[in-house]
């Protein structure tokens, strides 16, 4: 950054008991800066009380996602030159969830709905039988594979505006879990994955807006997930098997 | 009615209402030509009973889309929740029926 | 924070909700003028005359729009949603806004 040693950065902070506010720090400006380090530069050097959560560093983990300028990001992988607006960030906590303090959003929701929608596998066989070959040309576990890289960092359930309007809503990335697991040819109950996401808040409160889509930092597809969802609901519906 | 019986329903009427859409704007291009008056409309549409069944399914499948998406929004965007919710789009859904059906019956009896 | 969203398949989810609400708003309107036509249709002569008016026109062409928006928004999202979806959706969201302003501006250009 040419003639800007500084950078101004906002951070919104606050907890269950105080709404959030804006904070301004002023932060030396380096090559190659994450936001992340510009966050963990406030922490280290100008305000040791300020709350966030990071593990990682290497966008493996998903724990350090934040808003960076409105955008839910994972803030170990963006630079601040690509998200630089003027000379100034804004960083908040992730969109949509409870805030436990200043930049660390409370998950539970995210994992709660990731259960209630029947993310879970559901045994084909017993450890006593052998290991049953998957074909990995198959349709259905190329659609599998399609949203099995997510690793739960909660940036597209963060960007959806239907999970903003409707606290039920299921989000896209516990939808798209339950889509990977019934294209999977060792769960053994795909009327339960169904059911799980044709309630209240299930697959079809979507909008097909593509914030999911077009924000995750791993390039998968939740948009499609859920779309696959309702096509399989709707062919059940139908009479027809898959 | 499940959450997603709605969305059928309100597929289903959508789908239903496609090719009405389409002939209504085609009507309404060819009818303004020289100008709407009430003798006109009448004319095509009185003692028809193409219009009236056309009209007629018309309408019952908007009250129930309109219904349906007005539900969806009510909760997104006002807050309604539960019966509040239900009652509201049912009252929309029958509201929207009761007006268009005696629409249909002044232009097509 | 102010959220971004405005990418294109944001862009024709709100079109399409904003238009429905439009919709449903005009309907019932649109009823009540033509039950008019039961029980006195020199009333419905009367309102008729206001399509005459410029701006009464351009209201006109907003409402086809709308309808023409909303059902291929909806068309879109029927085939997003039941026909194989691999299909780049980007391209549907923006023929859904071509045609709908390809129909209304017929529209136009034949009410005028």
């Amino acid at each position: 950054m040419p003639g800007q040693d500084h950078l101004t950065v906002t951070v919104q902070r606050g907890g269950p008991g105080a709404p959030l506010r804006p904070q301004t720090f002023e932060v030396p400006a380096y090559n190659n800066q994450t936001v992340l380090d510009v966050v963990s530069w406030i922490q280290q050097n100008a305000d040791p009380t300020l709350t966030y959560r990071f593990a990682c560093r290497v966008g493996m983990c998903g724990s350090c996602a934040m808003m960076v300028n409105g955008v839910p990001r994972w803030t170990c992988r963006t630079h601040v030159s690509k998200v630089l607006d003027g000379n100034a960030i804004e960083v908040g906590p992730l969109r949509n969830l409870p805030v436990i303090k200043d930049l660390a959003a409370d998950m539970d929701p995210f994992f709660d709905k990731w259960v209630a929608a029947e993310g879970r596998h559901h045994p084909t066989r017993t450890r006593e039988e052998e290991i049953a070959p998957v074909n990995p040309q198959a349709e259905e576990r190329q659609a599998a594979n399609a949203g099995i890289e997510c690793i739960n960092c909660s940036v597209c359930y963060s960007a959806c505006d239907t999970v903003a309007g409707n606290p039920d809503y299921l989000g896209p990335a516990a939808l798209q879990r339950a889509w990977t697991l019934y294209n999977d040819a060792k769960d053994a109950d795909r009327d339960a994955i169904l059911d799980a996401v044709s309630g209240k808040g299930g697959c079809h409160s979507c909008h097909s807006m593509g914030s999911c889509t077009a924000y995750c930092p791993n390039e998968l597809d939740p948009l499609s997930a859920i779309a696959g969802l309702k096509r399989a609901t709707a062919k059940r519906f139908f009479g027809g098997r898959r | 009615m499940s959450e997603f019986h709605l969305y059928m329903a309100q597929r289903l009427s959508a789908l239903v209402m496609a090719p009405f859409v389409i002939v209504h704007i085609g009507v309404m291009i060819y009818a303004i030509q020289g100008g709407l008056s009430a003798a006109e409309i009448l004319g095509r549409t009185q003692g028809s009973v193409f219009w009236f069944l056309f009209y007629g399914m018309f309408v019952i499948a908007v009250s129930i889309h309109a219904a349906i998406g007005l539900r969806t929004i009510l909760g997104e965007w006002a807050g309604l929740r539960g019966r509040a919710q239900d009652g509201v789009a049912a009252l929309i859904g029958l509201g929207l029926f009761a007006l268009g059906a005696q629409a249909v019956w002044a232009v097509t009896a | 924070m102010k959220v971004a969203r405005a990418h294109p398949l944001w862009l024709a989810y709100i079109l399409h909700r904003l238009s429905g609400i439009g919709l449903a708003l005009f309907l019932p309107v649109h009823f009540w003028v033509l039950s008019y036509a039961l029980n006195d249709a020199a009333k419905l002569d009367a309102f008729l005359t206001l399509t005459e008016m410029p701006l009464v026109k351009l209201a006109e062409f907003g409402l086809v729009f709308l309808l023409a928006v909303h059902l291929f928004g909806g068309l879109r999202l029927i085939a997003l949603e039941w026909l194989p979806w691999s299909a780049p959706q980007k391209t549907w969201a923006a023929a859904a806004v071509a045609g709908s302003l390809f129909i209304s501006g017929t529209f136009f250009l034949q009410a005028i």
